[in-house]
């Protein structure tokens, strides 16, 4: 890998194009309005057209504050015509925000014939041409997008810092910020100004698509990774920050594997971006999809467990030396036959059942617990059919679920309401509590 | 719309006089309630309100004063109007006319003095806050714009979630809490508000007997400690013993006042008895006159 100065001020325009767009971007996520940072980041193109075939340039204020009004536009004609054109919100944001992209590609493609531009460019972005134009600041010469990024950054954290309690409660709780005295209406449009402002100022170098991915994808990582507002913030810039160096490294290293040349920039930030979203998705420890498997497991783990004590129990009920066997588990209770075979191994291990060659018998502290187990059975089948009114040949099914999840206090509770119950429905005795 | 449909037999409209009547402050008979005749210290006071989503009005002609100190539950059937009035109130929904005053002043200028419960589904609960930051929110008024929450607050806050029983589960993600759990979070919340008046959405709403009986608690001991409380209740077996007011409400007030003079069977028949009235024509008609 060959970096040179160039790259880093490449990657430098990514970072802070990434982490200027997770900042309102995770709000969006948060509102659940994650497609409207999509509707705002296409509706600026009729303003940035227009400005090029007015100005000419590229670099004028006016331009940019236009620009960032026509994306606040989209945000006000979505509310009014869901309000008073009874068009269902959705609907009314697509219906603007397409017709005014569309109106900007057409302008875009006008222009094209006069002024330097690219339309493939305005979905994309050109991250790797942005450190070519550049301006005097000071004695350093800087790619233009560095400041323009930087001061949008700047308005970003100091808006949400200043306003960051106003903004917590009302994207949790609207109706209460307005009683509170913070109109939710007008926090609303501040956000969608930061949105627009940061779309535009964006635009330039990763296009206005990849503009959604860059808004929308960090926050909802941090979202499956953290659970309270100041961390989901942290994670979604570090996020940023992370997806856009890495992209970089990524667009020069990866397409030379195959010995290709390097890709789009701002095409492999949102890649990575994806790639560390899925690593979210799969492992995070609270709501990722490993660790929900693994607590769903552990789970059926212990029920698995106790349906063998469970059934052990009954054999002795039957005949008192009847032993339990493998084949007789393996008709009986229906799971994988590595998870019977760790629930039996498991049991082995903490002396709650004997098991010698292929014979499998009860000791007693499993003894005890299945007594526990049985009990409470046997007491919820008396429950539902008693109290819940239901046959005493359609209690088993509901009883075998309940048995796992009922502890000594809620026991305790049931024998209370069935007073001095001897029997389960079916006349099988309920044992004492052990 | 309850009791569209049925329009046989129209009861006689319910007049200004009849109201003034059943108010539990004293108005002047003739019920030309002009603003000066409502008590200036009222926690509550709302003159001639009328509300319309979409043109077609969802409350009629509301006229009400509040007992300082009265836990007043808003009674009626669904789609009656009563989480509408009460955000018609705080200026949730706007009024299509009429006055409300809280304690005199309009309500823009006594937000401090107003504490606010809504429903509980009103609200994201996956959203990345703990249990305590979503009552230190119910503080965020007394803070005001772009000042950080203080420990004092936050103190505050942790107080009020220890008098619904829940300090021990402050450092909770919200989603991890019961159904009362978090509606004892949400009251815990306009606790913390420490407001002089309560408007409260459903508090009973989804939990359980023994949540409600200690939420009924709390109400009690605001009530005591002279707060005026004005809940939407749904449970027509509790109301006399929960609340020492009623108000109720279909689309109009039907009757209002101290609930065992109210609170009578003739005038629940008038409430919930499912007959439309010309009011209700009215409206179907402003609804029509507005669609293609």
């Amino acid at each position: 890998m060959n970096w040179t100065a160039l790259d880093s001020w490449i990657v430098l325009a990514g970072v802070l194009s990434a982490v200027c767009c997770a900042l309102p971007g995770t709000f969006l996520v948060l509102r659940r309005m994650s497609l409207m940072g999509d509707a705002i980041s296409h509706a600026v193109l009729p303003g940035l057209a227009a400005a090029f075939l007015l100005t000419g340039s590229r670099a004028s204020l006016p331009m940019f504050i236009g620009a960032a009004l026509v994306g606040l536009l989209t945000a006000l004609f979505t509310q009014a015509l869901a309000r008073h054109g009874a068009v269902e919100e959705s609907a009314a944001m697509g219906v603007v925000f397409t017709s005014l992209f569309a109106l900007g590609l057409l302008m875009v493609v006008r222009a094209a014939d006069t002024v330097d531009l690219d339309p493939s460019c305005v979905l994309y972005g050109a991250l790797e041409l942005t450190p070519l134009d550049t301006v005097r600041l000071g004695a350093l010469r800087v790619p233009r997008v560095v400041p323009v990024l930087g001061g949008v950054l700047a308005v970003n954290v100091l808006v949400l810092a200043l306003f960051y309690k106003e903004f917590k409660v009302s994207s949790f709780d609207p109706e209460l910020a307005t009683t509170l005295g913070y109109p939710a209406a007008f926090l609303h449009y501040l956000l969608m100004t930061l949105v627009a402002i940061t779309a535009v100022a964006c635009f330039e170098s990763v296009g206005s698509i990849l503009v959604i991915a860059m808004l929308v994808v960090p926050g909802a990582t941090a979202l499956l990774l953290a659970d309270r507002l100041y961390a989901v913030l942290a994670i979604a810039l570090l996020a940023a920050v992370a997806s856009a160096v890495l992209g970089h490294v990524a667009a020069i290293v990866v397409p030379g594997w195959w010995g290709l040349d390097d890709t789009s920039t701002s095409g492999m930030m949102t890649v990575v971006g994806g790639l560390l979203f899925l690593g979210a998705l799969v492992f995070s420890p609270r709501h990722g999809m490993l660790s929900r498997w693994y607590r769903r497991s552990v789970l059926a783990l212990r029920i698995l467990e106790e349906d063998v004590l469970g059934l052990l129990y009954r054999l002795e009920e039957w005949r008192a030396d009847q032993e339990g066997s493998a084949a007789l588990l393996r008709r009986a209770l229906p799971a994988r036959r590595w998870m019977r075979w760790l629930a039996v191994v498991r049991l082995r291990r903490r002396g709650a059942v004997h098991w010698q060659g292929a014979a499998l018998r009860l000791l007693e502290p499993g003894r005890h617990a299945a007594r526990s187990l049985i009990r409470s059975h046997r007491l919820w089948e008396l429950y539902l059919y008693r109290h819940i009114a239901i046959p005493a040949d359609h209690v088993h099914a509901s009883a075998e679920r309940l048995e796992h999840v009922t502890g000594a206090a809620l026991r305790h509770e049931l024998t209370e309401t069935l007073a001095s119950a001897r029997r389960d429905p079916q006349g099988r005795e309920i044992p004492d509590e052990s | 719309m309850v009791g569209a449909g049925a329009c046989g037999e129209v009861p006689m409209l319910w007049t200004n006089r009849d109201r003034a009547a059943a108010l539990p402050t004293p108005v002047p008979a003739d019920g030309r309630a002009d603003g000066r005749e409502h008590p200036s210290n009222a926690p509550l006071s709302i003159h001639d309100m009328t509300v319309a989503y979409h043109h077609k009005p969802v409350l009629w002609d509301i006229d009400y004063n509040a007992v300082e100190g009265a836990l007043i539950g808003i009674v009626g059937p669904n789609g009656a109007g009563k989480s509408t009035l009460i955000k018609a109130v705080l200026d949730l929904v706007p009024r299509a006319s009429g006055r409300v005053r809280i304690f005199g002043k309009p309500y823009a200028r006594q937000r401090h003095r107003v504490g606010y419960m809504p429903q509980r589904e009103s609200v994201d609960w996956d959203f990345p806050v703990s249990a305590l930051d979503v009552v230190t929110m119910g503080r965020y008024g007394q803070i005001g714009w772009c000042r950080p929450v203080t420990r004092r607050h936050r103190h505050a806050a942790l107080e009020a979630l220890d008098r619904v029983g829940l300090a021990d589960l402050a450092g909770r993600q919200i989603r991890q809490l019961s159904g009362g759990q978090q509606q004892r979070v949400f009251l815990a919340r306009a606790l913390a508000q420490e407001a002089s008046i309560y408007f409260m959405d459903e508090p009973f709403a989804g939990v359980d007997a023994a949540t409600e009986k200690a939420i009924i608690a709390l109400l009690q001991d605001l009530r005591r400690a002279g707060r005026t409380i004005v809940a939407v209740h749904h449970d027509l077996q509790t109301v006399t013993d929960y609340f020492d007011h009623v108000l109720l409400l279909n689309m109009r007030i039907v009757a209002a006042g101290p609930t065992r003079e109210v609170f009578t069977p003739e005038n629940l028949q008038k409430t919930y008895g499912g007959k439309l009235t010309l009011l209700d024509k009215a409206a179907e008609a402003l609804a029509q006159a507005d669609a293609p």
